[in-house]
């Protein structure tokens, strides 16, 4: 009798383990940055997970706002990709800029910087991490950079495309290349 | 300070659970001339810090994993540490008889960062670490002695180094072991080594955001240029079997 009400409990527990870990542990791809648990601030002060923008394709470039030289080069190619594909698919893409300086980039300045630029909507999202969170989510997509004065950094110049699950895919290198890989990949990933 | 320094490592030492933990060493901040910084006359300035006096072990590293499952062989996802993460255990928990003291090998930095943050503790960073490494066993700065720079040299040459104990060479003056001629070492900002030519297709070095380049001005110091290569090389999820780490606060 005493044994099998153990026994019950047991098994109660077991299945209450697995449905806690099973709601824990979201399904992620084993490659996916939503595994990241970092939060983020977005232009408008309000918090972001990562994991919120599962099942959109995402267009990432690192920038830092009082950045002179590449910088807006980048942002250039980066409004240049999304008119190209909001003429060819009414898919779910986000264009997200991440600043690699935490420090000074907040976002009223980041807010500055997406209306400088005429890069408002919903389609367009900039976040501000910590220190910490900035070099993880550099590390995840190889973006190279160091602080090399008060105001400026050295950075990679990269713009990686992420599909729907957070699996990075593509990566598109350096200033002012051809981006007709880069627009055929995310739309082949919106469909 | 000193005497605060030696209270810390001691509650450090008895402040875990009991098992042994690597025993860290203050150094002193102060300002040197990196080898790429020679020409330029751009000065480092390091801030005083504690490190690891021993790369950690297989056998502290497996204390780690046993109470954070998700970082056992079969739990790690792939964005943060390669399919050959901990490759050389015999399972998730297990190490090869005899390896319990050599430093842990084939981890990520994601694995390295969490085992130190898991101890209060984090990575050295790049400029850190370099500043302890420049220290012979009687100077601070043994960089132009060629003894010294050839001692370097020769163990990147030696194989499996790494198939070694801790603690059984001679420590450098602060008290550290095995900075060198043991195992290639994460630092926190392994990624802020950026080569000129690396991912510039360019060819333009004046294109990029305040083109900040390692120039090439002191070659006598082959041994540094090749750390910086190495790092400059490394992916966060990267695991290799003769790259391990040592923590910092």
């Amino acid at each position: 009798m005493i044994s099998s009400y153990f026994m019950k409990m047991g098994f109660g527990i077991l299945a209450l383990t697995i449905l806690i870990s099973v709601g824990l542990t979201e399904d992620f791809d084993d490659m996916s940055i939503y595994h990241l648990p970092s939060k983020w601030e977005n232009q408008d002060g309000k918090e972001v997970v990562l994991s919120e923008l599962k099942g959109n394709v995402l267009v990432v470039v690192m920038i830092y706002t009082s950045c002179q030289a590449a910088c807006p080069i980048l942002i250039g190619e980066m409004k240049s990709l999304e008119a190209q594909i909001r003429e060819k698919s009414s898919g779910d893409v986000k264009y997200i800029l991440v600043s690699i300086d935490p420090e000074q980039d907040t976002p009223e300045r980041l807010k500055k910087l997406s209306q400088e630029n005429k890069m408002s909507g919903d389609r367009w999202l900039f976040l501000r991490g910590t220190i910490e969170s900035t070099r993880d989510f550099a590390n995840l997509l190889a973006v190279k950079y160091t602080k090399i004065s008060p105001v400026d950094f050295s950075h990679s110049n990269i713009i990686s495309v992420f599909d729907k699950k957070g699996v990075l895919i593509h990566q598109q290198e350096g200033l002012r290349v051809d981006n007709k890989a880069t627009i055929d990949k995310i739309l082949e990933l919106v469909e | 300070m000193r005497m605060l320094g030696a209270l810390f490592v001691i509650l450090f030492s008895v402040g875990f659970k009991g098992y042994a933990v690597a025993e860290l060493v203050e150094i002193e901040g102060g300002s040197y001339l990196p080898s790429y910084g020679l020409k330029t006359g751009s000065q480092v300035d390091v801030e005083s810090f504690y490190i690891d006096r021993t790369p950690v072990t297989n056998r502290e590293f497996l204390e780690f994993v046993r109470d954070n499952q998700e970082w056992q062989r079969t739990n790690v996802k792939g964005i943060f540490a390669e399919k050959s993460y901990l490759q050389h255990w015999t399972s998730d928990l297990e190490i090869l008889q005899g390896q319990e003291d050599f430093p842990v090998i084939n981890v990520s930095w994601f694995a390295a960062k969490a085992y130190c943050k898991s101890k209060g503790l984090r990575l050295p960073k790049l400029n850190e670490w370099e500043m302890v490494a420049m220290a012979s066993h009687d100077k601070k700065d043994a960089r132009e002695d060629p003894e010294f720079t050839k001692f370097i040299l020769s163990s990147y040459e030696k194989p499996k180094t790494y198939l070694k104990k801790v603690r059984l060479e001679e420590p450098n003056m602060y008290g550290v072991y095995d900075i060198h001629g043991m195992v290639w070492e994460w630092v926190e900002d392994f990624n802020s080594v950026i080569i000129s030519g690396e991912s510039r297709k360019e060819g333009d070095d004046g294109l990029f955001c305040a083109a900040g380049s390692v120039g090439a001005s002191d070659l006598s110091n082959y041994a540094f240029f090749m750390r910086y290569a190495f790092r400059a090389s490394l992916k966060a999820n990267y695991t290799i079997k003769n790259l391990g780490f040592r923590c910092a606060k």
